[in-house]
C-alpha cells in the first residue's frame, strides 16, 4: 500500500527533526510528526482490514491522549524557558544521565 | 468488581476536587485509606471481588475485565505499598498545602492509570492507561520546577514519547495480524502464523518500545536524571513503582499472555537483561549523588527481573514477579531514606557525609535493611527472589547467564556496602554534627517497609510452592 | 488511484516543509497544514470522524498551543536570527535527500505481508465501537483528560515566591 511508504517516509522524517534541531518546540514538532506517521498506520491498518470503527476509535483516542501529552510537555517547556531565557536544547544537557 | 480499583481513586478525585469547604483537607486521609484498601483487596478470594465484572454498575459502565491473576495481583499490591509511602513522604517533604493537595491528586490518578494497566485484558486499553501513568509521572518529576527536574521530565516526556509512538505503530501491526485488540483474540491469531514478517516486526517495535519504558540498557538513559532529579515523593513512587509497571509488568504480560517465548525474544531478553544488571551495577558504584546511586541500582535490579523473564519458565516468571515485588520494597525503603537524609542534610552528596547512624539512627537501619535485601543478603526477602532467578536460569541451560546474575549480586552488595559507608557509618561530617533524625513522615513508611521486607524474607519458604504454582495458570493462559 | 497518491506525496512534502522551514512560527503552521493534509488522506480512505477529529484538535489546538509557547518566548534577537539561520541548513540538508531515496526505494520493494482476514464483517459504528463496547478506554481518556487539567494547573501557574 502507498501509504505505507508515507508512514515509514514520515517516520523518517520526524526522527530526523528530533535529532537534528536545536530548538525545544521543534523537537515536539518532531514528535507530532511521529504521532502522525502512527496515526496513518492505524488507519492504513483499518483500511486493509475492513475494520474502520476499530481504527477510527483508537485513532480518536490517540488524538487525545496527544493532546494531553503535548500540554504537559508545553508546559515544562515554557517552565525550562523561565530559567534560561532561551529554548536552545543544549541548555539541558546539564544532567549525565 | 475489579473495575473499582480504576473507579475509586477516580472518583476520589472528583469529589476531592468540589468547592465544598473542608473537603481538601481529607486528601491525605482518603489516598493512604485508598492504598491501605488496594493492599488488603488482593487477599480477598477469587469469588467475591475478582470474578468477570460484567454489565457491573446497572447497565451503564459496561467494562470487560477479567478477574485478575496473580502477576496483576502481585503488581495490584505493589502500588498500593508504593503510594502509600509515597504519599507520607509527600507530606512530609512538601511544605505548601496547595501544592500537598495537588500532588496526592497527581498520585491518586496515577494509582487509577497503574491499576488500569495491571487489569487490562485488551492491548489498547493496555496502552490509554500507560499513558495515564506516564502523564502523571511527567508531571510529578516535573512539580518544582526547577532546572534539574524539568530537564529530567523533558527528557522522560521525549523518550516515552517515541515508546508511545513504537507502540502504536507495534499494535497497529497486531490489528492487520490478528483483527482485534483483545490478548486473548491475539494470542489465538499469533498461535498459528508464528514465523510471519509482520508479526516479528510488530513483536520487536513492543519490545523496544518496553525497554524504553522499562530503563533497561541500551534505553536508560532518561532513569538517572529523572528519579534524582524528581521532588524526594515522586522519586518514591517512580522508581518503587510506575517504572516497572509501566516498562516491566506490561513486557511480561505481552510476552505470557500474547506474544508467547520464543528463542530469539528469550535470548533478546537474557543480553539485555544481563547488560543492564552489570553495568547498571559497575555504574552504580561511581555516583556520589545519593539519589542516582539509587537509580542506577534499580537499572541493575529490572536487568535482574528481565533475566528472569528471559528464562522463559514458570519458575523464571514466578521469581521475575517476587522480584518485582521486592524491588518496590527495598527500593521505596532507600528512597524514603534519602528523602529523610535530604530533608534533614539539604545535601545528596555522599561525599560530604558520613556517621549519620548515630544522629538518624531510623533511617540509618531501615536503609541496612533494604540495603541488604537488594543484594540478596538472607534471610531478607531479596534473596529469595534472585535465588529463584539464578535457578531459573540454571535449569533452563543458560548457565553463563546464571553466573552472570551472580557476580552481579556481588557487584549489587559493593556499591551498597560502600552506601552505608560513606552515608551512615564512617566518621561524622562536622557540618553535620547536630542533625536530628527527620520527622514522623519519613520515618514510619521506612519503619513499615523495613518490616515488611524482615517479616516476608522470613515467611517466604513457606508461601513458596504456593506462589510459584500459581504462575502456571499465567503462563498457560 | 492517482489522487491519492498525490495526497500522500504533498502530505510528506507537507512534513519536510515544516521541519526544514527557518522560523518556528512556520513550523507551527506548517505542522497545522500536515494534519490538514493528513485529514483528507483520512477521508479518502473512509475515517471520517477519525478525520474531523484530526482537523479539529490536530490542526487546531494543538498549533494554537505551540503558537502561544513560541509568542510567549520570543527570546531571539535579530541577530541571533540570522545567525540560526545560516548554521540550519547544514544540519538539516540531509533530510530531503534521504527522503527521496528511500522514497524511491520503497515504490520497488514488494514485501508479501500475511494479512489475516478481519475477524467478523461486523460493520458497527466508530461511535457505537467506543461508546459500547470499548467504554473502558473512554474512562481511561476522561481520566487522562484529568491528568492534563492538573498538569495545566501545576505547571502552567507562576510561582508566587521567586525560585
Amino acid at each position: 500500500m502507498v501509504s505505507a511508504i508515507s508512514v515509514v517516509l514520515l517516520f523518517v522524517i520526524g526522527i530526523y527533526c528530533i535529532l537534528a534541531t536545536h530548538n525545544l518546540i521543534r523537537v515536539l514538532i518532531g514528535l507530532e510528526i511521529l504521532i502522525k506517521a502512527v496515526t496513518l498506520l492505524l488507519i492504513t491498518a483499518g483500511f486493509i482490514d475492513l475494520n474502520m470503527a476499530l481504527a477510527q476509535g483508537l485513532v480518536i483516542t490517540i488524538i487525545v491522549i496527544e493532546v494531553v501529552i503535548m500540554t504537559v510537555a508545553a508546559g515544562v517547556v515554557l517552565g525550562i524557558h523561565r530559567h534560561y531565557n532561551s529554548l536552545d536544547v543544549r541548555n539541558i544537557r546539564k544532567l549525565k544521565g | 468488581m475489579s473495575a473499582l480499583l480504576i473507579l475509586v481513586p477516580f472518583f476520589s478525585v472528583l469529589i476531592l476536587n468540589l468547592p465544598l469547604k473542608g473537603i481538601r483537607r481529607l486528601a491525605f486521609g482518603t489516598a493512604i485509606v485508598l492504598s491501605l484498601l488496594q493492599m488488603a483487596s488482593v487477599f480477598i478470594p477469587d469469588s467475591i471481588l475478582w470474578k468477570a465484572a460484567q454489565g457491573a454498575f446497572g447497565g451503564i459502565f459496561n467494562f470487560e475485565l477479567q478477574g485478575a491473576d496473580i502477576l496483576s495481583k502481585v503488581v495490584l499490591f505493589c502500588i498500593g505499598m508504593a503510594s502509600f509511602s509515597a504519599l507520607f513522604v509527600t507530606r512530609g517533604i512538601l511544605k505548601d498545602s496547595e501544592d500537598k493537595f495537588n500532588f496526592i491528586n497527581i498520585i491518586l490518578l496515577a494509582i487509577a492509570g497503574m491499576n488500569g494497566v495491571a487489569l487490562a485484558r485488551d492491548i489498547f486499553s493496555l496502552y490509554i492507561f500507560l499513558e495515564i501513568t506516564a502523564v502523571s509521572s511527567f508531571i510529578l518529576i516535573a512539580f518544582n520546577k526547577d532546572v534539574l527536574g524539568l530537564e529530567g521530565a523533558f527528557k522522560y516526556i521525549l523518550l516515552s514519547g517515541v515508546a508511545t509512538v513504537l507502540m502504536i505503530a507495534g499494535i497497529a501491526l497486531l490489528i492487520l495480524a490478528a483483527g482485534s485488540t483483545n490478548f486473548a483474540l491475539i494470542h489465538y491469531a499469533l498461535a498459528n502464523h508464528n514465523k510471519d514478517l509482520l508479526i516479528s516486526l510488530a513483536i520487536g517495535l513492543f519490545i523496544v518500545a518496553l525497554f524504553i519504558k522499562s530503563g533497561l540498557m541500551p534505553f536508560h538513559g532518561w532513569v538517572p536524571d529523572a528519579y534524582a532529579s524528581a521532588p524526594a515523593p515522586a522519586s518514591v513512587i517512580l522508581a518503587g513503582i510506575i517504572t516497572k509497571v509501566a516498562g516491566v509488568y506490561v513486557l511480561i504480560r505481552i510476552l505470557v499472555s500474547v506474544v508467547g517465548f520464543s528463542p530469539q525474544i528469550r535470548s533478546i531478553l537474557l543480553f539485555a537483561g544481563a547488560l543492564s544488571a552489570i553495568l547498571g551495577a559497575i555504574a552504580a558504584l561511581t555516583q556520589s549523588d545519593f539519589k542516582r546511586m539509587l537509580s542506577y541500582s534499580s537499572i541493575s535490579q529490572v536487568g535482574y527481573i528481565i533475566l528472569g523473564v528471559g528464562s522463559g519458565s514458570i519458575l523464571g516468571v514466578a521469581g521475575a514477579a517476587l522480584h518485582i515485588f521486592n524491588h518496590a520494597a527495598f527500593k521505596s525503603l532507600l528512597f524514603v531514606n534519602s528523602a529523610a537524609v535530604e530533608s534533614q542534610l539539604g545535601s545528596r552528596d555522599m561525599d560530604k557525609m558520613g556517621g549519620l547512624a548515630k544522629q538518624m539512627p531510623i533511617t540509618g537501619w531501615t536503609s541496612v535493611i533494604g540495603s541488604l535485601s537488594c543484594a540478596g543478603i538472607p534471610p531478607l526477602a531479596g534473596f529469595w527472589s534472585k535465588l529463584i532467578i539464578v535457578i531459573a536460569l540454571w535449569l533452563a541451560g543458560y548457565k553463563t547467564y546464571a553466573v552472570i546474575a551472580v557476580l552481579g549480586s556481588v557487584l549489587t552488595l559493593a556499591y551498597f556496602l560502600s552506601l552505608q559507608r560513606r552515608v551512615f557509618f564512617g566518621k561524622l561530617n562536622e557540618e553535620f554534627k547536630n542533625i536530628k533524625e527527620a520527622g514522623f513522615n519519613l520515618t514510619f513508611p521506612a519503619v513499615m517497609l523495613a518490616a515488611l521486607i524482615v517479616v516476608l524474607g522470613i515467611l517466604t519458604p513457606f508461601i513458596l510452592s504456593k506462589f510459584i504454582l500459581s504462575f502456571s495458570s499465567v503462563l498457560g493462559g | 488511484m492517482s489522487l491519492d497518491i498525490f495526497i500522500l506525496v504533498l502530505l510528506v512534502l507537507a512534513a519536510l516543509w515544516t521541519v526544514m522551514t527557518r522560523s518556528l512560527l512556520r513550523s507551527a503552521i506548517g505542522l497545522a497544514l500536515t494534519s490538514a493534509i493528513l485529514t483528507i488522506v483520512m477521508f479518502r480512505m473512509g475515517a471520517p470522524l477519525a478525520g474531523v477529529f484530526e482537523l479539529s484538535v490536530c490542526a487546531g489546538l494543538i498549533p494554537v498551543l505551540f503558537i502561544s509557547v513560541i509568542s510567549l518566548t520570543q527570546p531571539l534577537t535579530y541577530k541571533e536570527i540570522v545567525e540560526h539561520m545560516k548554521v540550519r541548513l547544514k544540519r538539516f540538508w540531509a533530510l530531503p535527500l534521504i527522503v527521496i531515496i528511500l522514497g524511491i526505494a520503497f515504490v520497488f520493494v514488494n514485501a508479501k505481508f500475511k494479512v489475516n482476514a478481519p475477524l467478523a464483517a461486523n460493520q458497527i459504528d466508530a461511535r457505537s465501537l467506543l461508546w459500547h463496547l470499548r467504554q473502558f478506554d473512554l474512562l481511561g481518556q476522561i481520566i487522562i483528560l484529568f491528568s492534563g487539567v492538573f498538569g495545566v494547573v501545576v505547571l502552567f501557574k507562576e510561582r508566587k515566591k521567586s525560585g
